[in-house]
This record gives structure tokens, C-alpha cells and sequence, in this order.
């Protein structure tokens, strides 16, 4: 199988040529403070080594978008409760498993005895519910809009084919008033913002245009791959640089000005917007999708009577600074020391796609 | 008999269980050494350092693209010996085999390891068969153990490693797992990815004997790929490796897939490699000679060793440097 079009977004000389208008653009301005909103773009950034080739023209913070990271451990101790009851399945996406709650998790508890699959798509949770009638199926909803359409469809699949031992635990969250929260924080200071490539392609390039004009900060979505990144970073700057805040859109191949219009309906009829927590930033209004009511025999906590607390924890782990992008997870005194991907202390470390676990894999000591 | 299976009867001792040594198992591997059937492998007289090794193959699915389980277990033994430089003199084979495992899976599996041990030069020298009941295997486990004798004057010399040396890589990283991921997965892919299992003692025995002294040490990256063994190459003689991102070899299939599932082919397992460190000038002519070998065609050097505090980094393609650390937490399935 040929997968065309790696190479050509890795290409090294286009690359030196990016980093290149960087410098000559930016020129000696002490460095803009960019956010990366979305996890992938800080593993790929990570990964790609771009913060080396670009010290001192900017500070890149890494921003709140891995679902994982900021999953309340509330919620974790609601998923384990449903596990906990007879006959019940708990179907996850695989990053959930290892997620810390207050005092334990789903791996734990696996190894305890609570049933716990691990899926690549949430039709699968609703195959396990068809294939097995005497248990009751809990798909862990967790996510962005990228994942909350796919959540939608098996809610969707599920009422078609009536089948009602399927239910969703959700906690699906929306971006863009998240990052107006963090755009109004004067101790996070964010000059612009490197949009979410995945989250843009359902919602639409224009969903930051009031965040734009609003805080006066420059968005640009961009693509994962390193061109794809170091060019919206230069389109970030260049926007600074001659004094405007729009939104430009570097990943049109992929993602439009208005979004996913289908997507957008599914979302639309499964769910209704609600205030919800995020772990280490607080409870953000409207930034939440609830199950709606016309589905609220898929919802599992109305289901099983399920309440998630949200209370705003106060440890030395210093997650919601780092999701804030506050401190850099080196400068959190737990990082590579109680908190390692072995042994993660908090969410921030247990994902992949979390900014301490992206520090701590690919950082150059 | 077509459909036979394995019972619990071949296992007990009596009839059944010497039918199935005799006539499936020690048939094939009929050797001086193994067929009189006395309780141990009487090997000879061997000179020199004697080389002794052993590892156990538990491989979902058993058999696979590009291989089975039969002749992993028999490679995965031999490169043991070979990235020790020892030549392989003898191997055993003990089978734990799952009630009801089809025999005719069985000899297509101890085929596949006689025609391996064949190509590595080793005999199947003793063995053990045992059956356990239904559930309390999954199908077949092979654990294989291996004598050789160590080439004269040549030992892995970890601390010899110094700023400037090389590090080759013998081909493509991660058809293996990629392969049985493949397989597990039954994912329908139009490219067919065939794991690279193979033995390497010819390839990796004549490298020793023209260059011996210009190779540091070898390692066979398997499980954790070529990511874990560099980092544990790399602890081991205290230093600095610096990879090049753009001349790491990975079949465009592998890459493939590995886009697709989110996969890094550096921490791919193989079974067909070898990483070398080897002094900075003799790299290119042990590259040259590698590639004319059968299963060194796609050698290249892919990094070196530099001064700096231990451990692997990475020059990416873009020109960015980061770090190659150990893996952690992935859910891997048993591929080996």
C-alpha cells in the first residue's frame, strides 16, 4: 500500500525554507507565545523536534485539547461504579484505561474483575450490546467534536435498531469557548492560537472567528504534519506582525470554512450543550454535549442514576497549570519523578497525546 | 488422518504420545544427535567458548504472513547465538501443544522448523512434547534453546564503543509485528507485508570474520524494535547515539499501516535484523558486504555515536533533534 503524501508534507529543504521566512520575517522581536491547542499537534511538534529548530522566535504552549487529560477523575470513578454492577460491560477507547481516578482506575479494576473492552469505534460498543442482550453495554464518551459525531452515530445505530442495553457515559467537550476562557487569562497570555486540524474539519475554520475578534488573537488552523505546522506558525506570526486577528485556514485540504455539515446535524440531534468540568481548568460554561432527551435511554446517567462530581482537586500534580499552559511540565515538581508515563500521577502523563507524556518521550535533556 | 487433533492422550506417556515423537516430530528432525531418542542430545566434543541461550514463542496468530511460529522459534534462537558471535552447533525444541490443536497445523509447523534449522546449519538436537488441556494454552507455545561456539577472539565488547562509531541497521524496520498486527487485526490491506523471520548466522558470521575487529557489538532488535535495543546498546557502553531520521529504512507498507494505526515503526518488533556498532571507517565496506547477502539487501548505516550524556536521539527529517526514549504503556499483543 502506498500512502501518498507523507514525504511531501516532511519535505526537509521546504521545511529549512519555512523555518527560514520565520527568521527573516520575525527577525529579533522577542519570541510570540503560541498555543497549540490541539494533543496530536503537540505530539507531532514533539516528535518533528520543531521547538529546537525555532527557540526564540516563539514559545509554543501546549494547550487543554487531549480528552484524556481533562477527563475529571470523577468521571473515572462513575465509569468504574457502572462497571462495578452485574452483567455490565464497560467499552472505552484504549487511552482511558490507565487514567487515574481518586482511588483507582480502569486497568485496576479490570484487574479486579470489572469487565472492560477496549474499542477502536464506538459501533463496536453497539455490536457487543446486539451480540449480548442479558449485559448492559457502557461506551465511555469521551472527546472532542471529532469523536463526538461518531458517539452521535452509534446512539443513532443503537435507536434504529432498538437496542436498549446499549448506553453512553458522556463526556464530550467542545473547543472553542474553551479557548476563549484561556484567551481571556491574563497569566497565560496567549498572542495566538495554533487551531485543532481534526476538531476544525467537523466545526468549521469560522468557529474561531468570534475568538478572533473578540480577544484580537490571530488563529490559524493547520494540519499535523511538520510543513503543516511550521507554515501556520508563520501565518500566526505574520498576523501579528502586521498588527491583524483573523482566521486562516493552512489544512484546506481538509477542512472548510463552514465544517461538516452532516456531522454537524448529528451532533445537533443527539445532543444539547451543557456546562461541564474540566480537570485542572474548572467548570466551563456551555463547553459540554449531554446526551439530548429524545435519546435519554442511551444516556447512562439517567440510565443507572449516575451523578459526575467535579470538584477542583489540590495536589502537587500541577496538570491544570500545564493544560492552561501556565508552566511548561518541567517546571511541575512531580514531572519524571512521582509522575511518569510508568507510573502517571496525573492525566497529563497518562495519554499519548498528553503534553508531560509528549515532554517526557521527546524531550532532549 | 485429515481433521486429527491433538488429545490429551498424546501427552500421557503411553501409545499416543510415542506415535506422535516418533512419527510427526523426531521424523523430521532426524539427526545422529536426536534419533536414538536417549534423554539427552549427546553434542561431542566442541572447542571453544561455548555460546548457550533459550527463549519461548507464545505468537498470535501461529502462523502468519511470511511465516509461523516453527521457524521463529528456531531464527529467534539462532540470532541469538549469531548476534554473539557464536556459530550455532545444536538447538531443542519443546512443544506445549493447547487439546484439539489440528495435528496437520502441527507438521506444517515442524516443517517449517526443520526447513529453518536446515537454512541456519543447526540441529534439532533433543526435545519435549507436553499437551495441556483446552484452555490452558492458546494452541501451540515453542520454547527453543540453543549451544554454539563463540567465533575465536571475537566477544561483544560493549565498552569499546566510541564517539565516531557507526551504527548499521541489516534492513527494514517492523515488517514483523506489522505483519502479525496484520494478522491479528484481520485488517484487508492491498499490499501484502510478510514478516522478515529469518536466521542470520551466515550473514552476520562472515561479516565477523572479514571485519571482527571493527564490530563493537550486535544486538537482534525483536520485541521493542529498534527503539529499545539502540536505548539498551546505548546504556550499556555509555553513550551517545544520534540516528538520522531520513535514512531510517521502513518498507513503504509498514509505513503504510503504521500511519494508519498510529504506530512508530521504530518500536516495531523484527526477527530478521540486526543493529551493529561498528567503527566509523570500516561502516561502509560491512554495509557493501551485508547487502550482497540474502537478508541483508536493504543494510544501511542509520546513525552514530557521539560525545554527550547517554542515550538515543534523533535528527528528524525536518532538521529538528529529539529524543528516542523507551516505549511505555502500549498494549502490545504477543507478537513473538
Amino acid at each position: 500500500m502506498q500512502l501518498k503524501y507523507i514525504d511531501e508534507f516532511r519535505d526537509p529543504g521546504l521545511a529549512k525554507g519555512v523555518v527560514d521566512s520565520i527568521r527573516t520575517l520575525w527577525g529579533d522581536r522577542p519570541p510570540m507565545r503560541l498555543m497549540e491547542v490541539c494533543g496530536t499537534h503537540t505530539v507531532s511538534i514533539a516528535r518533528a523536534g520543531i521547538r529546537s529548530l525555532l527557540e526564540g522566535a516563539i514559545t509554543l504552549i501546549s494547550g487543554p485539547g487531549c480528552p484524556v487529560c481533562v477527563t475529571p477523575d470523577g468521571y473515572i470513578d462513575a465509569a468504574i461504579g457502572l462497571g462495578k454492577r452485574p452483567d455490565t460491560v464497560i467499552a472505552t477507547f484504549g487511552d482511558m484505561l490507565r487514567v487515574p481516578g481518586r482511588i483507582s482506575s480502569l486497568e485496576k479494576e479490570r484487574g479486579q474483575g470489572i469487565d472492560v473492552r477496549i474499542l477502536y469505534s464506538p459501533l463496536d460498543a453497539v455490536e457487543i450490546a446486539a451480540g449480548n442482550p442479558e449485559k448492559e453495554v457502557v461506551f465511555l464518551g469521551v472527546g472532542f467534536e471529532t469523536t463526538a459525531p461518531s458517539i452521535a452515530g452509534a446512539i443513532l445505530s443503537a435507536a434504529e435498531r432498538k437496542i436498549e442495553n446499549f448506553s453512553v457515559l458522556s463526556s464530550v467537550r467542545t473547543i472553542p469557548l474553551a479557548m476563549e476562557v484561556l484567551a481571556s487569562d491574563p497569566e497565560v497570555r496567549i498572542e495566538g492560537f495554533l487551531c485543532p486540524a481534526h476538531v476544525s474539519t467537523i466545526i468549521g475554520s469560522d468557529a474561531y472567528l468570534p475568538l478572533a475578534r473578540k480577544f484580537g488573537v490571530p488563529c490559524v488552523v493547520a494540519g499535523f504534519e511538520p510543513l503543516d505546522i511550521l507554515y501556520g506558525i508563520y501565518l500566526l506570526l505574520r498576523q501579528k506582525k502586521q498588527g491583524v486577528a483573523t482566521v486562516e485556514n493552512e489544512y484546506s485540504r481538509v477542512a472548510t470554512p463552514s465544517g461538516n455539515r452532516k456531522a454537524l446535524e448529528v451532533l445537533a440531534k443527539v445532543f444539547r450543550e451543557c456546562d461541564i468540568g474540566w480537570r485542572g481548568i474548572g467548570v466551563l460554561p456551555r463547553t459540554g454535549l449531554a446526551i439530548a432527551d429524545a435519546y435519554a435511554g442511551f444516556d447512562a446517567q439517567k440510565k443507572f442514576g449516575v451523578e459526575i462530581p467535579f470538584s477542583e482537586e489540590k495536589t502537587a500534580c500541577r496538570c491544570g497549570d500545564v493544560l492552561k499552559g501556565k508552566i511548561t511540565p518541567r517546571e511541575c515538581p512531580l514531572f519524571g519523578k512521582a509522575c511518569t508515563p510508568e507510573e502517571p500521577y496525573g492525566p497529563c502523563m497518562v495519554s499519548s497525546e498528553g503534553t508531560c507524556a509528549a515532554y517526557y518521550k521527546y524531550g532532549v535533556q | 488422518m485429515p481433521g486429527e487433533k491433538i488429545l490429551l492422550s498424546h501427552g500421557e506417556g503411553g501409545k499416543k504420545s510415542r506415535d506422535l515423537i516418533r512419527k510427526i516430530i523426531a521424523k523430521r528432525f532426524e539427526n545422529p544427535i536426536l534419533s536414538p531418542l536417549f534423554d539427552s542430545g549427546l553434542l561431542g566434543r566442541l572447542d571453544g567458548e561455548i555460546a548457550f541461550t533459550t527463549d519461548g514463542y507464545v505468537v498470535t496468530p501461529a502462523i502468519f504472513p511470511g511465516g509461523d511460529i516453527g521457524r521463529l522459534a528456531v531464527c529467534g534462537t539462532l540470532n541469538d547465538l549469531s548476534v554473539c558471535g557464536a556459530r550455532p552447533v545444536a538447538i531443542s525444541c519443546s512443544l506445549i501443544l493447547e487439546e484439539g490443536f489440528p495435528v496437520a497445523t502441527l507438521e506444517t509447523i515442524l516443517d517449517s522448523m526443520k526447513a529453518a534449522a536446515k537454512e541456519g546449519n543447526v540441529v534439532v538436537a533433543c526435545g519435549d512434547t507436553k499437551v495441556v488441556e483446552k484452555g490452558n494454552a492458546d494452541g501451540i507455545f515453542i520454547t527453543t534453546s540453543g549451544v554454539g561456539i563463540a567465533s575465536d577472539g571475537w566477544r561483544p565488547a560493549p565498552e569499546n564503543v566510541r564517539p565516531g562509531d557507526r551504527i548499521v541497521l541489516t534492513g527494514t524496520m517492523g515488517d514483523h509485528q506489522a505483519a502479525v498486527l496484520i494478522a491479528r487485526n484481520r485488517l484487508e490491506l492491498a499490499a501484502e507485508i510478510l514478516s522478515d523471520v529469518a536466521p542470520l548466522s551466515s550473514m552476520l558470521l562472515d561479516v565477523l570474520s572479514v571485519f571482527g575487529g571493527s564490530v563493537r557489538f550486535m544486538r537482534d532488535p525483536t520485541r521493542g524494535g529498534v527503539g529499545v535495543s539502540l536505548n539498551e546498546m546505548a546504556e550499556s557502553s555509555r553513550v551517545r547515539i544520534v540516528l538520522d531520521e531520513s535514512r531510517l529504512p521502513v518498507a513503504e507498507a509498514v509505513r503504510g499501516i503504521c500511519e494508519i494505526l498510529g504506530f512508530d515503526p521504530i518500536y516495531l518488533a523484527n526477527e530478521g535484523k540486526a543493529l551493529l556498532i561498528v567503527d566509523g571507517k570500516s561502516a561502509d565496506p560491512i554495509v557493501e558486504t551485508l547487502r550482497k547477502t540474502r537478508y541483508g539487501r536493504n543494510a544501511t548505516v542509520i546513525g552514530e555515536v557521539t560525545d554527550g550524556s547517554p542515550g538515543v536521539l534523533m535528527k528528524t527529517v525536518i532538521g529538528g533533534l529529539r529524543a528516542v526514549d523507551y516505549p511505555v504503556g502500549d498494549q502490545l499483543p504477543r507478537i513473538c
